[in-house]
């Protein structure tokens, strides 16, 4: 039992409180409900005035095949970011952790990635792969395969997801060694006893005492696909060719702000605000309860 | 069933630290033998060797007539129960138990036979099969721990101190328990302890480690009636032997701790160490209180232990007031600031070089 201790009345705790409630307020409480009400309304063609229409904005995107082409194409673009860098991340972690010399060198170097902006990876990544100056396309090009994610919208999407799991196999890769390390040794011991090679011993038993740390970062990498890509998608291919890689954060922005469909925007910024909330429950809730053996 | 000999195994980790210094040991078959040592004298290191976990640096490991210092630790017919239990955490413990039968190749039928087999004699009831280990006390989960290892059928069992994460009750029971099992099963068994009580208890033979030297390889009444250095005696026997300087006269007949009146040395004396400075041992339950008498050593009591069964009398004697401690049968009255007239039985006289802490005689 903790023990209550009771402090007369003050001032105090307020204070510094305070802060912390100015900075919620005016950063995340007023902009959400201010996209929470201008998604009710309907601007005119010319921003002179607007009109309380309550949902129709929220109708208008339901019937929209536009709209449901880039959730279907977020989909995809998180699951393959989430399982590429997730994969990656543990291949290296597994390695990682036999390494006995220089392992503090190895995962300095390996934490890289994750201090670059993402609009500078995305830059970084359009440059190796641009159709006429780009290494890698100048490579392919050399095997005789004509790469153009400029027009080939499947080739938009593989090189963003590249470009963004890039960037998350190193977060990846910490929470993964570490999860590797607080296994303790006598269990890999007693399966080297009982028979288990190295391969059957991190199928049996490594990989399932991993599953709360893979859980962890199974949300993680889903929320991270969902919002924080915008830069990458931004500096990479803007969203196209043709909607190809218009994911749904960044279709907000480009129907808000190069389109001007304030209302419609703010209705998919609260359709995204809500799947946030539920994969934060989701993960407050189950992350340590479910997946502990 | 097998033996297992060690010759000349010798331990030197890449950072030049040398873990074990040659041990010569050949365990007979259905042997219980128990190494035991402070932490650190390199007994786990020893037993990970024997294991297959950790590399021989030099020497011939073999078990049952087998060289195997280049055998993975599954080739070796051997089973271990580990300090923690080791147990998975994810898995049943039926599927504990199965984990390794499974990939031995074992049918169904026959890893469910063995699983109830090994139930049966560690008294593990069916619905404690489909628990998982933290489900369970931690009795049961060393149970579990040797049901793992006899599922196995092995050679030899290996033990890397099992009873050490258990209370001090559930200790002396599964101690029992293991010491019952291991002469029913008559499997060759290995076992690391720092506890000296359950090393004591449980071996055949024991062989005390000290900073990876074999001080002493035999039985327990070997080693508590003779042991060979000044460690072993120390080590073995609770509570721990008394140790004075003394001298043994020209003649090899008495031994004189400074100050005090000599004593004779049994067993017609010793001669060829005669005139030698030593140091004297003595058991504390080899020390009695006598009526005053001529030989009898003034011991002054500073702190007793009433054990119900015995006391244990703590105090000092002679000028250079060493420490002393007398086990007594049952209950006395006695009190600090007491000065006793203490006998030491010239029969149960241990006496070590000061140099090189071997015993004399």
């Amino acid at each position: 039992m903790l023990k209550n201790v009771h402090f007369g009345p003050s001032v105090l705790p307020f204070l510094l409180v305070l802060p912390q409630i100015v900075v919620t307020l005016v950063f995340f409480i007023w902009p959400a409900s201010q996209a929470l009400y201008q998604s009710l309304l309907l601007e005119d063609a010319f921003g002179l005035k607007s009109e309380f229409v309550w949902f129709r904005n929220f109708e208008a995107l339901v019937s929209d095949p536009l709209y449901w082409h880039s959730f279907k194409i977020t989909i995809v673009f998180s699951f393959l970011v989430a399982f590429l860098s997730m994969s990656f991340a543990l291949l290296l972690a597994l390695f990682a952790d036999r390494v006995i010399k220089g392992s503090g060198a190895y995962r300095t170097l390996l934490i890289w990635p994750y201090a670059v902006a993402p609009v500078t990876a995305g830059a970084l990544w359009v440059f190796m792969f641009n159709p006429t100056l780009g290494i890698v396309s100048y490579a392919l090009s050399a095997l005789g395969y004509e790469w153009n994610h400029q027009l080939n919208g499947e080739e938009a999407m593989g090189l963003v997801v590249m470009a963004s799991a890039w960037k998350q196999v190193a977060y990846n890769f910490l929470f993964f060694l570490a999860g590797l390390q607080s296994i303790p040794k006598s269990l890999i011991e007693a399966a080297a006893i009982d028979g288990a090679g190295p391969i059957r011993r991190t199928f049996d038993i490594v990989l399932p005492l991993l599953s709360p740390t893979t859980f962890f970062l199974l949300v993680v990498n889903i929320v991270y696909a969902f919002f924080e890509t915008f830069g990458v998608i931004h500096v990479v291919t803007s969203g196209g060719p043709a909607g190809a890689t218009n994911i749904l954060v960044y279709k907000v922005f480009s129907d808000g702000f190069v389109g001007l469909d304030l209302g419609g925007s703010a209705a998919q910024s609260v359709i995204l605000m809500i799947m946030v909330i539920g994969l934060t429950v989701i993960q407050f809730k189950y992350v340590e309860k479910r997946v502990a053996y | 069933m097998a033996r297992v000999v060690l010759e000349g195994i010798r331990k030197t980790y890449p950072n030049g630290f040398k873990a074990i210094h040659g041990v010569d040991v050949e365990i007979e078959d259905g042997e219980f033998l128990v190494l035991v040592g402070p932490s650190g004298c390199g007994k786990s290191t020893l037993l990970r060797m024997i294991a297959g976990l950790e590399s021989i640096t030099e020497g011939q490991l073999s078990i049952g007539d087998r060289p195997v210092n280049n055998l993975e630790p599954s080739e070796r017919d051997i089973a271990m129960v580990f300090q923690n239990y080791a147990l998975y955490p994810h898995m049943s413990v039926y599927k504990n138990m199965a984990y390794g039968l499974k990939i031995m190749g074992l049918s169904k039928a026959e890893i469910g036979e063995r699983v109830k087999k090994a139930a049966t004699i560690l008294e593990l009831t069916d619905e404690q099969l489909t628990r998982k280990p933290r489900q369970l006390s931690g009795g049961q989960r060393q149970r579990v721990a040797m049901g793992r290892a006899i599922v196995r059928e092995p050679s030899v069992f290996l033990f890397d101190e099992p009873l050490s994460n258990l209370d001090a009750k559930l200790r002396v029971q599964m101690r029992l328990e293991i010491k019952t099992l291991q002469a029913s099963l008559g499997i060759t068994s290995i076992y690391v302890t720092h506890d000296q009580v359950e090393a004591m208890t449980l071996g055949h033979r024991l062989m005390v480690l000290n900073a990876g030297n074999v001080e002493q390889l035999g039985t327990p009444i070997e080693l508590y009636q003779r042991p060979a250095s000044l460690f072993v005696a120390g080590f073995i026997g609770s509570p721990a032997m008394n140790f004075a300087e003394a001298r043994i006269d020209s003649m090899g007949k008495t031994i004189t701790i400074s100050g005090q009146e000599a004593l004779p040395l049994g067993d017609g004396g010793m001669a060829e160490h005669g005139g030698k400075d030593v140091i004297l041992g003595v058991r504390p339950e080899h020390l009695e209180l006598v009526a005053e008498a001529p030989d009898a050593v003034p011991m002054t009591v500073t702190m007793v232990e009433q054990l119900g069964a015995d006391t244990l009398v703590h105090g000092h004697f002679g000028e250079s007031r060493s420490d002393l401690t007398v086990r007594l049968e049952g209950i006395r009255n006695i009190k600090g600031g007491e000065v006793l007239p203490i006998r030491v039985s010239p029969d149960h006289l241990h006496v070590f070089d000061p140099k090189t802490e071997r015993r004399l005689s």
